[in-house]
C-alpha cells in the first residue's frame, strides 16, 4: 500500500495543528458555530443526537495491521470500544469527546491517517474495489489512481467550498464493484485498441432525494490527462452548480439542467485551457505510484485440496462458498470478513476484533486489509492451504457468518439511533430481518440478493439500488419503512421501484417475506431475484402485498 | 478605515465600494471601487476619471473583462458567504488566463481559516470579516507550508517536485 514520505507527513501534521487551534479558538467564542460547522466537518467531525460522530478516512478501503491497532487503540481510549465501516469504506467513532478529537487525530498521523474531508462541500475520500489487484477481472489495477486523486484532491484550494460535497469512485475491473454509476463523477479504466491506458468518464451519479444514473461524457480520457480533467469539471461544477437550494446544489442536478452532451461541452471547453499544463501527469509520477502497489510475495506451494474438509464441515463448505472469492493468482483466494451476524449493527466492529483482525491479517494475508462499501472487510491474499485455520479464527472473532452476497449481508446507515439527519431507526430493522431470515438453507436457495437500509432520504444505505430498498420515513411523528424492489449499483445499474405505501417497523418482516414468496413462485431455474423482477415487473410483488385480507 | 491583511502585513483601506447598482454619477473619486456592470458600460469615462478599481459578486463572470483587465489596479471578488467557494476559482481565472497582476482582494464574509485557500488561488489581498483578529489570520497564512497541487503560488504540483 502507499507509504507516507516525508511531504505527506508534513502536511497532515500541519493539518492537525491547524484543527487544533480551530478548535481552541472555537473554545474561546471565536468562531461561531455556523462557522465552526464546515471547518469541523472538513475534517470529519459530527456534532450528533447524543455525542460528536469523527469519521476517519480509509483512503479507497486499504488499511494495514499497524493501523488496525490503533484504530482499536483508539476507540478503546477515547470512545466505548467499538467503530463502525461506512458505506464509503471509511470509520467512524460515535462517542468521542470533541476536546479529544485534536489528540485523535495526532494519534492517527501516527500511523498515516488522518480525517481529512471525509464530510463538508468538498471531494470526499476516493473509493475503490475492494478486490482491486487481485481480482480475476481486472483491467487495471485501480488503486495508483486512487492515491494519485487522493493526493490531488486533499487540500485542493480552489475546491474546498464546493456547492456540495463531491464524491470520486474508480474502477479498474470488468465487473463494476466501486457503484461508479451512481457517484458524482465515476471513473471506468480502460484499454484501447492502441494499447494505451485511459478512463471512461461518467458525470452527475449519485443518490440521496433525487437519485440519478451518472452519464458518460468521455469515451476515453488518456491517464495523464486524468487531473487537468478533473479540475476542468470541479470548476466547471464550482462555479456553475446552484447555491440557492442545498437539495438542487449536486453536480447531478446541473448535469441534468444542462444535459450531459452540453455539460460535456463545457468541461471540454475548460479542459482546452489546462489541458497539457503542469498538473499534466508525468510517466514518472505514474510509475512511483504503482510502485506501491506492486505484488506480494506469493508462494508456489499455496494451493490446497480442500474436498476432504469441506465434506467434513458444511460449515467450512457453506463460508467457502459465499465468503471466499477467487484471485487472480493461482493459489491464492480473497476472504471476506463478515460484520453482518445476527444482532450486531451491520458494519460494527470492537476494539478487540479490530485487534483480531490485524492479527489474522498479518499471519495470513501480508499485514493488509480492505473495507468495503458493503461494510465488510477482505483479506485479499490468503493461501488455500490456510483457508481451514483462517475460518476457524474468523469463526472464534464472529466473522465468519457465511451470507456474503446473501439477503442479510445487509447495508445500513446508523440511522436514527445516532443520526441527527435520519427520520427513522435502521439497525433495529436490520437486526429484525436478520432474525426472521437465519435458516442459512433458505439464504442460500434465494441467492445473490442485496438489501440495503437508509434513516431518510440522504440514502447513506443506497436504498435505491438494493435489490430490496428499505427507506425510513417520519408520517407526523412515526417512523414508517418505505419498500423498493429492483435497484441495482452494477454495470446494469438502476434505481429501484417504490412498491407502494409504507409500512410499519413491526411489518417489515413480513412485507420481505411476501416478496421473497412471490420471487421463489415465479423465478424460472436459476434464476436470481433481480433478473425475476426485472422479468415479471412490480405489479405481483404489489399484488401479493397489498391485496385485502379476504 | 477597514484594515485588511496585504501580503502578510496590515494595511488601511482608503477606497470606496460603490453599490451593484450605482451609475457614473455616484462615482466620487478616482480611488473608488466600481461594480463590474459600471465599468462594463462605462470603461472610457471611468478611465478618464482615473478609476482603477472594479469589484465582481460571486456570480458574475470575469469574461467581460479580458480586454480591460490590464488597466486596474485593484480587482476585488466578493464573497456574500464564506462557504460561497466560487471566488476561489475567480481567482485562479483572473491570475492564470487573464494574467492579472494587479491588487487581487477578497472581501464580504471571508474567514481567516480561508487565508491559505485565498493566497494559493492568487489573492494578495484579504478583508476579513468583522471581530477577526489580523495578526492570528496572517499566521493562518502559513497554516500549510506544502502543498500537493500546482496553484497560483506554486505552479508546479508536488510530483513534479518530489525529491
Amino acid at each position: 500500500m502507499y507509504v507516507y514520505d516525508s511531504y505527506d507527513h508534513h502536511i497532515v501534521r500541519e493539518r492537525v495543528a491547524q484543527f487544533r487551534r480551530q478548535t481552541e479558538r472555537y473554545l474561546a467564542g471565536d468562531l461561531t458555530d455556523e462557522e465552526f460547522l464546515p471547518l469541523r466537518l472538513q475534517n470529519g467531525l459530527y456534532i450528533q443526537r447524543v455525542a460528536p460522530m469523527l469519521r476517519i478516512a480509509v483512503p479507497y478501503g486499504l488499511l494495514s495491521s499497524r493501523q488496525l491497532r490503533k484504530l482499536a487503540h483508539i476507540t478503546r481510549e477515547y470512545d466505548k470500544g467499538y467503530a463502525h465501516f461506512t458505506t464509503r469504506q471509511n470509520l467512524q467513532l460515535n462517542w468521542p469527546q470533541l476536546e479529544d478529537v485534536p489528540d485523535i487525530l495526532a494519534e492517527l498521523a501516527e500511523v498515516e491517517m488522518h480525517a481529512i474531508q471525509t464530510s463538508g462541500n468538498c471531494i470526499r475520500n476516493v473509493t475503490s474495489d475492494q478486490f482491486a489487484g487481485v481480482a480475476p477481472d481486472e483491467i487495471t489495477d485501480p488503486r495508483p489512481y486512487c492515491e494519485i486523486i487522493r493526493q490531488w484532491s486533499t487540500f485542493h484550494p480552489e475546491f474546498a467550498f464546493l456547492p456540495r460535497k463531491f464524491k470520486i469512485a474508480v474502477c479498474g475491473s470488468a465487473q463494476d464493484r466501486a457503484a461508479i454509476l451512481v457517484h458524482d463523477i465515476g471513473l471506468q479504466l480502460v484499454v484501447n485498441d492502441a494499447g494505451e491506458t485511459g478512463f471512461r468518464v461518467y458525470v452527475g451519479g449519485g443518490l440521496g432525494r433525487t437519485p440519478v444514473i451518472g452519464s458518460l461524457i468521455r469515451e476515453f480520457l488518456p491517464e495523464q490527462h486524468l487531473l487537468t480533467y478533473l479540475e476542468a469539471i470541479l470548476r466547471t461544477y464550482n462555479l456553475l452548480g446552484r447555491r440557492d437550494n442545498k437539495f438542487k446544489a449536486r453536480i447531478k442536478i446541473l448535469v441534468k439542467a444542462t444535459g450531459p452532451e452540453e455539460f460535456a461541452k463545457k468541461v471540454e471547453a475548460e479542459w482546452a485551457h489546462v489541458r497539457d499544463g503542469e498538473t499534466t501527469l508525468t510517466q514518472t509520477e505514474i510509475e512511483r505510484a504503482k510502485s506501491f502497489f506492486t505484488l506480494p510475495q506469493y508462494q508456489a506451494d499455496a494451493a490446497a485440496d480442500l474436498t476432504a474438509l469441506k465434506a467434513e464441515h458444511k460449515a467450512f463448505a457453506r463460508w467457502i462458498e459465499r465468503n471466499v472469492k477467487d484471485h487472480k493468482r493461482p493459489g491464492y483466494k480473497a476472504v471476506i470478513l463478515s460484520l453482518k451476524p445476527t444482532g450486531v449493527a451491520p458494519g460494527d466492529v470492537t476494539d478487540t476484533q479490530l485487534e483480531a483482525i490485524a492479527d489474522i491479517a498479518d499471519q495470513y494475508s501480508f499485514g493488509e486489509v480492505r473495507a468495503t462499501h458493503e461494510q465488510n472487510v477482505v483479506l485479499a491474499d490468503v493461501r488455500e492451504a490456510d483457508l481451514f485455520e483462517v475460518w476457524q479464527k474468523a469463526k472464534t472473532h464472529g466473522f465468519a457468518t457465511p451470507n456474503i452476497g446473501t439477503l442479510t449481508d445487509m447495508i445500513c446507515c446508523p440511522g436514527g439511533d445516532f443520526c441527527s439527519l435520519a427520520n427513522a431507526k435502521s439497525i433495529p430493522i436490520a437486526e429484525a430481518i436478520q432474525r426472521r431470515f437465519e435458516d442459512m438453507d433458505y439464504l442460500y436457495d434465494l441467492g445473490d440478493l442485496t438489501l440495503n437500509i437508509s434513516g431518510c432520504m440522504n440514502a447513506c444505505g443506497h436504498h435505491h439500488v438494493g435489490h430490496i430498498g428499505i427507506l425510513g420515513v417520519d408520517k407526523k411523528g412515526e417512523e414508517f419503512y418505505q419498500v423498493q424492489l429492483g435497484g441495482s449499483a452494477s454495470n446494469d445499474a438502476s434505481l429501484g421501484t417504490v412498491l407502494g405505501p409504507s409500512f410499519g417497523r413491526d411489518d417489515v418482516p413480513d412485507v420481505i417475506q411476501k416478496i421473497l414468496d412471490v420471487y421463489v413462485e415465479r423465478r424460472l431455474q436459476e434464476e436470481l431475484f433481480l433478473d425475476t423482477y426485472r422479468r415479471i415487473g412490480v405489479q405481483p410483488f404489489k399484488e401479493r402485498i397489498y391485496a385485502k385480507a379476504s | 478605515m477597514p484594515r485588511l491583511v496585504k501580503n502578510e502585513a496590515i494595511v488601511e483601506c482608503h477606497r470606496q465600494f460603490l453599490p451593484k447598482d450605482s451609475d457614473l454619477t455616484a462615482v466620487q473619486n478616482r480611488t473608488d471601487v466600481v461594480p463590474l456592470s459600471l465599468w462594463v458600460s462605462q470603461t472610457e469615462a471611468l478611465s478618464a476619471l482615473g478609476v482603477d478599481g472594479v469589484w465582481v459578486d460571486s456570480d458574475e463572470t470575469l469574461d467581460a473583462l479580458t480586454d480591460t483587465l490590464s488597466q486596474l489596479a485593484l480587482l476585488a471578488i466578493h464573497f456574500p458567504a464564506f462557504v460561497d467557494g466560487r471566488g476561489f476559482s475567480l481567482g485562479r481565472l483572473a491570475r492564470e488566463r487573464h494574467q492579472f497582476s494587479g491588487e487581487l482582494r477578497a472581501f464580504g464574509y471571508v474567514l481567516q481559516d480561508q487565508a491559505h485557500f485565498l493566497r494559493r488561488c492568487g489573492f494578495d489581498a484579504m478583508d476579513f470579516r468583522q471581530g477577526t483578529d489580523l495578526n492570528s489570520a496572517i499566521e493562518s497564512l502559513a497554516d500549510f507550508t506544502e502543498h500537493y497541487q500546482a496553484s497560483v503560488d506554486q505552479p508546479r504540483p508536488l510530483f513534479r517536485r518530489r525529491t
